[in-house]
């Protein structure tokens, strides 16, 4: 059960540091940071006591494996993640050169 | 940018080509040990960084790589989706159907249409890992001129 | 049939990475490959609608079918609702399209446009057909990400601040769903949507439940731009291009967002009175907010991105107040209305934001400016613009016998029936308030007498733009011969049958 709230509170550093910090590169590591918690989460909720990991040998009898389907969801949203933190380095990086600053509290035409 | 030391620039020339391999085994071995074509892409592209980190993106023609890694990319995506249209028309007529010859399991040569799958697939990813980069390198270049 | 099911989303897939290839080696390839792959959707699109009927199909990706009534593979499920999104995406992708081959003249890069643009609408029609949760995921990052991308297409100050908003809170609603997906699966130990119903039929833990419903209200709710969480949709949808802003605010917030929240609570969740309860009221909040809200903007899209807020704020209020009426039990017949109601709203609202975008981007592509205050006189000199503008403004505010009004009656009139009369009473005094913002629109941009700028020597806009609008204009005048009673059984009755019987939808699933 401590293993649950150790990853919800790392969700909650990152969501601290989304809303906290004011450079742009610190608000999307904060991103990746929550999104690695919800995959802790996610491979925790396979786990069976005192199961092996789920590869198959074609001569051992069968015996007791953790879940792989939350690993399988896991790989495919860890790339997701990798897409959406190259997007936002590349509009971070964009932005840099308009503004020639990394400041969020700088960065606001848009108002209303 | 400039380049790093001699011992970096030795060192690394000796690793690249221990990590591509390392990689291509990840890839051709998806379907029996962890990993498979998400894993092995990232680790071949890691090879093609080291290399470029190591001498320096002044030594490169950084124009003609971007293409080419993009075109690779897309390529081999393309013939993702087409091997999986072609089940289609083979025998039973639906999508993404695994219609080789499946062998013994364990075996390298076995799972049918899997292994193609992974290896496409960790092509694919190589190429997207490194256009990004590429991409990040041309664009400071270009800023900071 | 079934065998086209994939082609909707592989067609795309294809086209776009096509693009990619051989946009740099052949000059104007992305202008033929890109409005003929859309097309081709469309048709396909149009076929099934009519071959599908009342039946509803569901296909097993690579032959995996599920043992002893136990789903094992990805399904991906064709029923009257899917099929009827699939016709709007592509309706107003190919539409979109047409439109941006004149409008991208001002942009480098035309190539990456048309390939995300193929990626989005490969996205979105993975979403309505997928039939288990994680398929659904990853169809929705598909397509968010690449409207990413596009929102910050033209790279100037303001698209690149709206679209890093945009991304820090798509990104968070992502993880939200994500997590509740896989809250999900620790209770229920599978991810196919019938699977899902089936087991929490059988019985659920109530605090966990509601937990995961509001995860997923908030998630979604984000994609929706339902208030509270609609701050990201004012600076996107108005920095964007502008056909890219109509099918974002036409297609994107209603196909990642509406629907989903609709497919899950009502075919997967069992009917819950506080949720039905939380939904009505997120969507009366939305419907009044926006509209105050639009009344005060002077910029043109910014307007019209509110007028979005608003008007999804009617769909999400319509479906709420279905789940509302089936709960009471004694009257499905109000219940039927208001569902369908909202659908046919839904539809609506594609049409005329559609257009309305479109237009706001052709006096742009004119005037280069978006302030209200700085247009004026354009009536004369724009005629096909400014008489498509007019349309749209009256079938946004719910003026006969454009198709706008039909569907606000029919929500209302389902809103009486069910003795909501506070809802109805807010429907509409909202509807006046639009009716107020509209006017203004259409008297600031084009019945002023002109100010500043040489207004005679702005010429109408070039052949593809001004088809697309004439298109959606008249489409605005066909669709209201939806209210007709046997039109719309046809057309919406699929759609309602199988949100109402949720068994319909677990029996094409399970019993494969």
């Amino acid at each position: 059960m401590i293993v649950y709230i150790l990853c919800f509170v790392l969700f909650l550093v990152g969501l601290y540091g989304v809303i906290t910090r004011r450079n742009l590169i610190k608000i999307a590591i904060s991103l990746s940071i929550m999104e690695f918690s919800i995959f802790l989460i996610l491979v925790l909720i396979g786990y069976i006591d005192s199961g092996l990991a789920p590869i198959v040998d074609p001569g051992t009898p069968a015996q007791v494996y953790v879940d792989p389907l939350p690993q399988a969801m896991v790989l495919t949203a860890i790339v997701i993640g990798l897409a959406t933190t190259a997007m936002l380095m590349a509009i971070a990086i964009r932005l840099y050169r308009k503004y020639k600053t990394f400041d969020i509290r700088e960065i606001n035409n848009l108002r209303g | 940018m400039k380049g790093m030391s001699i011992i970096v620039k030795k060192v690394s020339q000796l690793m690249a080509g221990l990590i591509f391999i390392y990689g291509i085994y990840i890839i051709l071995h998806g379907h029996l040990t962890p990993g498979g074509g998400f894993a092995g892409g990232a680790i071949i592209a890691g090879a093609f960084i080291l290399l470029i980190l190591a001498f320096g993106s002044s030594a490169l023609n950084l124009k003609k790589e971007i293409a080419g890694s993009s075109n690779t990319e897309s390529v081999a995506i393309l013939m993702v989706v087409v091997m999986a249209l072609m089940a289609l028309l083979f025998g039973s007529k639906i999508f993404f159907f695994n219609h080789l010859p499946k062998g013994e399991p364990g075996e390298l040569l076995s799972a049918g249409v899997i292994p193609l799958y992974n290896i496409f697939i960790g092509i694919e990813v190589a190429g997207a890992i490194l256009t990004i980069f590429l991409a990040l390198v041309i664009f400071k270049e270009e800023s900071s001129k | 049939m079934d065998a086209l099911i994939p082609l909707f989303v592989a067609i795309p897939l294809i086209s776009a990475f096509l693009i990619v290839i051989f946009g740099k080696l052949i000059k104007g390839f992305h202008r033929f490959l890109g409005p003929l792959t859309l097309l081709i959707l469309l048709i396909l699109a149009v076929y099934v609608f009519t071959g599908l009927g009342k039946s509803s199909i569901s296909y097993a990706v690579g032959g995996w079918t599920g043992k002893g009534g136990f789903p094992l593979g990805i399904y991906m499920v064709l029923d009257g609702f899917s099929v009827l999104m699939l016709c709007i995406i592509n309706l107003i992708g190919l539409i979109a399209l047409f439109y941006s081959l004149a409008y991208i003249s001002k942009y480098t890069a035309e190539s990456n446009y048309f390939a995300l643009f193929c990626l989005i609408v490969a996205g979105m029609n993975g979403v309505v057909l997928s039939g288990d949760l994680f398929n659904l995921f990853v169809f929705l990052e598909v397509s968010v990400i690449s409207s990413y991308a596009l929102v910050a297409f033209g790279v100037g100050k303001t698209e690149l601040e709206a679209s890093f908003k945009y991304q820090v809170l798509g990104g968070l609603a992502s993880m939200l769903i994500l997590l509740a997906i896989g809250l999900i699966y620790w209770h229920t130990k599978t991810l196919n949507i019938a699977d899902i119903r089936s087991v929490f039929d059988a019985g659920y833990n109530r605090s966990f439940y509601v937990f995961v419903q509001v995860l997923l209200i908030a998630g979604f709710g984000m994609k929706a731009a339902i208030i509270p969480f609609h701050a990201w949709l004012p600076d996107a949808h108005s920095s964007a291009p502008s056909p890219i802003s109509a099918m974002l605010s036409g297609v994107l917030i209603k196909a990642v967002g509406v629907y989903v929240l609709i497919r899950l609570f009502f075919n997967m969740f069992v009917f819950s009175y506080e949720i039905a309860l939380i939904l009505t009221s997120l969507g009366a909040i939305s419907m009044v907010l926006g509209s105050l809200l639009a009344i005060i903007q002077w910029d043109l899209k910014r307007l019209l991105a509110y007028s979005s807020i608003s008007q999804i704020g009617y769909v999400v209020m319509a479906f709420g107040m279905g789940i509302l009426l089936l709960l009471r039990g004694n009257n499905e017949a109000a219940a039927v209305l208001a569902i369908g109601g909202g659908l046919y709203h839904m539809i609506n609202h594609a049409v005329f934001k559609g257009l309305l975008f479109l237009n706001a981007g052709s006096i742009e592509h004119r005037l280069d400016t978006r302030d209200l205050k700085k247009m004026g006189g354009l009536s004369k000199v724009m005629p096909v613009t400014s008489t498509t503008s007019f349309v749209a403004s009256m079938s946004i505010s719910g003026i006969p016998p454009f198709n706008g009004f039909f569907s606000k009656l029919i929500i209302i009139i389902a809103a009486i029936n069910g003795r909501f009369y506070l809802l109805a009473v807010l429907a509409i005094l909202v509807s006046i308030i639009t009716l107020g913002y509209f006017l203004k629109f259409q008297r600031f941009a084009f019945f002023n007498k002109a100010t500043g700028q040489a207004v005679q020597k702005i010429k109408e806009v070039p052949f593809p733009m001004s088809f697309s609008m004439i298109f959606l204009a008249v489409l605005c005048l066909a669709l209201s011969l939806l209210a007709i009673p046997s039109v719309r059984e046809t057309v919406l009755s699929p759609a309602i049958d199988v949100l109402i019987q949720a068994e319909l939808y677990s029996t094409t699933i399970l019993g494969m």
